[in-house]
C-alpha cells in the first residue's frame, strides 16, 4: 500500500469558520443600517456609524466576506473530491485564505471612514483592489492546478461553474476598478459619466451573475446530488445551461440603466438578453429540483436538503422576477424603489444564503470528521428563523417598492403629480421597521448556525482530526496528460 | 449520446480548453456593449455650460462621493413624464462627462438630485445637512454635523485636479493655481453646498421643451 495522499481540509475548515464569522458581522451591519432607515436617530451624528457610510460594509461583508469565504472553501472541497486528488499548491492555498481575510478586514475597516470609490459593490479603494486581484489570481492558480492533477478525467459540472466564476470575477474586478490614485485614500476612475455607468453596471450585474450565481451554482451542482443521494437529474441539460448562462449573463447589465442617458440600443439589448436569461436560470433550478425526485422524503429528516430545495425555489422565483423587472415598462415602475431591494434580498437571502447554509451543513461534518452536525434541532430552528425572516423582509420591501413606484407616478385629474416625494417616504416607513424585524430573525438564525458549528468542530478544536485519505482510482490508460502518481 | 457530444466531451476533459472557451464566452457580451460606448464617448461633448468642477465644487463633489450619498439619492432623471414633471428635464449623457465616478445611483430613499441646484436656499441646505429633521420633520436622512467642523485642504484638492487633468479634464494651470484662494477659509459644508447648488444649473439641454415618453402603463 502506498503512503496515503490525504485531502487538504485544513484550509476548507478555515474558510468555513471565516464564513460563519463574516455572516454574523455582515448581517449585523445590515440590521443596523436597516434600523437607521426606520429610526434615523440611530445615526447619532457619528460619521462611521452613519447609514451612507456603513451600507457598503453590509454589502461587502455579506457578498465578498461571507459569500466569498463560503465559495472559496466549498470550491477547494469540491475540486478535491471530484478530482480524487489533494489540493495543489498548499502554501498558495493558505495564502488565499489569509490574503482574502486581510482584504476583507481592510475593506470593512476603511469604508466607514469614507475611504471609498462610491461605485456600488466595488467600493473599496485601489490598495484593497490590488490585494483582491493578487489573491484572486492565486485562487485561480490553486483551482486550475488542482484540476490539472485530477485523477478523474472528466471534469465534473460543479467545477465548470467554479472555473467560470473565477475567470469572470477576475476580469470584472480588474476592468471596473481601473483608476489613478491621488493619494493612499483616494483615486479617480479612468472612466467618466455614461461610460463609467456602463462599465460599473456591467460589473455590478455580473458580480451578481458570476459571484452570486455561477459560484453558488457550482456549490449546488455538487452538494444537491450529494444530499439527495442521487445523480444529477440531467447531465446533458447542465451542459446547455452552463454555456447559455455564462454567455447570456454578460449582455444583460444595461437593464440597470433603463430610461437613463445610456444609448437606447444598449438598453434594448440588455432587456432582450435579460428575458433570454430566464431559460438557463430556470434550467439550472429545474435540474437541481428534479434531482430530488424520488428522495423528497429526505426533506423530512434532513434540514440541509430543506435549505437546498428552498434555495432552488427562491432562485427560480428571483430570476423570474429579475427578467420581468428588466422589461422596460415594469422597470419604469420598479427602478429606484425598494422593489429592487426586495429582489436583491430574495436572491441573496433566499438563493445565495440558503444554498450556502445547506452546503455548509452538508460539508461541515465531513470536513470536521463527524458523522453529522452536532444538533439537528439547531438546523431546524435555523431553517425556520431564516425562512420566516426572509419572507418578512422580502414582502415588506415588495410592498414598499410598489407603493413608492405607484405614488411617484400618480397624476391628478389636472395633470399635476398627486404626491410629494416625502408622502412616499412616510407611507413606507412602517415597512422599514418590519424589514428590520425580518433581518433580526435571519441574524439570530446565523447565531444558531455558529453555535451548531462550534460544537460540531469540537474534535477540530482539540486537534483530534485525522486527515481523510484520497481514494485513488484505477489509472485511466488513455489519459493525457497522465495522472500524477499517488504521493505521500 | 448524440454524435455532437464528442466535441463537448473534449472540452470537459481538458481544463485548459474549458478555461479558454469560458473566458471567450464571458467576454463577448461585455465587448459588444462597452466597445461602442467607448467609441461613442469620444464623440460626446460636454453640454453647453458644463465645465470641469471648480476647486470648491470639486471638493464638494468628493465629499458627496465620500459620504456615500449615491446610496439614497440618484442623479439621473429618467425620460419619463412623471419624472420630468417632478425633477425637470431628463438627464443627458453630455451632462456627466466630468463625473468620476458617475453618481447616477440606483435607489431613491430620498429624491433625485440631478437638478437640485438653486431649488432651495443656501441656508436651507446648510440646516438640512446638519440636521435634516430641523427643516423636514419626517425625513429619515442622517445628519452630517461633522462637515462644518472640517476645513478643506487646498494642497489635496490641487493634487486631485492634477490627476483629473491627467485623465483628460481640461483644467488650465490658472485653475489649479487659484485653488488655495478659492478654498481659503471654507469648510466641507461650504464645499458640499456649493456642489449641490451647482447641480443641473446652467446645463439644462437646449431642447428642454422636448416631450418625454410616459413609459407606458404597467
Amino acid at each position: 500500500m502506498q503512503a496515503a495522499e490525504t485531502y487538504n481540509d485544513h484550509v476548507v475548515r478555515l474558510f468555513l469558520l471565516a464564513s460563519a464569522v463574516w455572516g454574523i458581522i455582515g448581517m449585523l451591519v445590515g440590521m443596523y443600517a436597516a434600523a437607521e432607515l426606520a429610526w434615523p436617530a440611530l445615526n447619532f451624528g457619528i460619521p462611521w456609524l452613519t447609514f451612507s457610510r456603513i451600507r457598503p460594509d453590509h454589502t461587502f461583508g455579506v457578498i465578498f466576506a461571507f459569500g466569498g469565504s463560503a465559495l472559496m472553501g466549498t470550491c477547494y472541497y469540491v475540486v478535491q473530491r471530484t478530482g480524487h486528488t489533494r489540493l495543489a499548491l498548499g502554501r498558495v492555498a493558505s495564502f488565499t485564505f489569509w490574503g482574502w481575510q486581510l482584504a476583507c478586514v481592510l475593506a470593512m475597516a476603511t469604508m466607514p471612514f469614507g475611504i471609498t470609490q462610491s461605485k456600488e459593490y466595488a467600493e473599496p479603494e485601489w490598495f484593497v483592489d490590488i490585494l483582491v486581484a493578487i489573491v484572486w489570481v492565486a485562487f485561480g492558480s490553486v483551482f486550475f492546478a488542482t484540476l490539472a492533477r485530477r485523477r478523474i478525467r472528466h471534469i465534473y459540472v460543479a467545477n465548470w461553474y467554479y472555473g467560470a466564476f473565477i475567470i469572470a470575477v477576475g476580469l470584472l474586478h480588474i476592468v471596473n476598478n481601473l483608476a489613478i490614485p491621488v493619494s493612499l485614500w483616494k483615486s479617480y476612475p479612468i472612466y467618466s459619466g455614461a461610460v463609467d455607468a456602463m462599465v460599473q453596471w456591467w460589473y455590478g450585474h455580473n458580480a451578481v451573475a458570476f459571484f452570486l450565481t455561477a459560484g453558488f451554482l457550482g456549490m449546488m451542482y455538487y452538494f444537491v446530488p450529494r444530499q439527495a443521494q442521487q445523480p444529477l437529474w440531467s447531465y446533458r441539460f447542465s451542459i446547455v445551461n452552463f454555456w447559455a448562462l455564462i454567455s447570456v449573463y454578460m449582455w444583460a447589465g444595461s437593464h440597470h440603466l433603463m430610461y437613463t442617458a445610456l444609448p437606447d440600443w444598449v438598453q434594448s439589448v440588455g432587456m432582450a438578453f435579460s428575458l433570454i436569461l430566464l431559460m438557463p436560470s430556470w434550467g439550472s433550478a429545474a435540474n437541481g429540483l428534479l434531482t430530488f425526485n424520488g428522495s423528497w422524503a429526505r426533506l423530512k429528516t434532513d434540514p440541509a436538503a430543506k435549505f437546498m430545495v428552498l434555495a432552488l425555489v427562491f432562485y427560480a422565483a428571483a430570476t423570474f422576477e429579475g427578467s420581468m423587472m428588466a422589461i422596460k415598462t415594469v422597470n419604469s415602475l420598479s427602478h429606484y424603489t425598494d422593489w429592487t431591494i426586495a429582489h436583491v434580498h430574495s436572491g441573496s437571502l433566499g438563493w445565495v444564503a440558503m444554498i450556502t447554509i445547506g452546503s455548509l451543513y452538508a460539508m461541515a461534518p465531513r470536513a470536521l470528521g463527524q458523522p453529522a452536525m452536532y444538533s439537528r434541532k439547531g438546523m431546524e430552528v435555523h431553517f425556520w428563523l431564516h425562512l420566516s425572516g426572509t419572507l418578512l423582509y422580502v414582502i415588506a420591501m415588495w410592498w414598499a417598492g410598489v407603493t413608492e413606484g405607484v405614488m411617484w407616478r400618480a397624476t391628478s385629474a389636472d395633470g399635476s403629480l398627486t404626491y410629494s416625494f416625502l408622502d412616499s417616504l412616510i407611507a413606507v416607513k412602517p415597512l422599514y421597521a418590519l424589514r428590520w424585524l425580518g433581518g433580526v430573525l435571519i441574524w439570530l438564525g446565523m447565531w444558531v448556525m455558529a453555535w451548531n458549528l462550534w460544537y460540531t468542530a469540537a474534535d477540530a478544536r482539540a486537534h483530534l482530526i485525522t486527515p481523510i485519505p484520497v481514494p485513488i482510482p484505477e489509472p485511466d490508460v488513455d489519459q493525457i496528460p497522465a495522472p500524477l502518481p499517488a504521493q505521500g | 449520446m448524440a454524435r455532437g457530444y464528442k466535441y463537448f466531451e473534449a472540452i470537459e476533459k481538458h481544463a485548459g480548453l474549458l478555461a479558454v472557451l469560458t473566458a471567450i464566452m464571458v467576454s463577448i457580451g461585455g465587448l459588444a456593449e462597452i466597445t461602442p460606448m467607448f467609441m461613442e464617448a469620444n464623440k460626446v461633448q460636454p453640454a453647453a455650460g458644463v465645465l470641469p468642477y471648480d476647486a470648491l465644487r470639486l471638493a464638494g463633489r468628493d465629499i458627496y462621493v465620500r459620504e456615500g450619498c449615491y446610496l439614497c439619492h440618484s442623479q439621473m432623471i429618467r425620460a419619463l413624464r412623471f419624472e420630468t414633471q417632478r425633477y425637470g428635464h431628463y438627464s443627458v449623457a453630455s451632462e456627466s462627462v466630468y463625473d468620476r465616478p458617475f453618481q447616477w445611483g440606483s435607489k431613491r430613499t430620498g429624491p433625485d438630485l440631478a437638478r437640485v441646484g438653486g431649488k432651495y436656499s443656501d441656508v436651507w441646505q446648510r440646516l438640512h445637512l446638519q440636521d435634516p429633521r430641523k427643516v423636514v420633520p419626517d425625513s429619515n436622512m442622517p445628519g452630517y454635523p461633522w462637515l462644518e467642523k472640517t476645513p478643506l485642504d487646498a494642497a489635496d484638492i490641487q493634487a486631485r485636479m492634477r490627476v483629473l487633468r491627467m485623465l483628460g479634464d481640461p483644467y488650465v494651470d490658472a485653475d489649479i493655481a487659484g485653488a488655495p484662494a478659492a478654498l481659503a477659509g471654507k469648510n466641507e459644508l461650504d464645499a458640499l453646498v456649493a456642489y449641490l447648488q451647482g447641480l443641473g444649473v446652467k446645463n439644462e439641454p437646449a431642447a428642454a421643451a422636448a416631450p418625454a415618453g410616459d413609459g407606458g402603463t404597467p
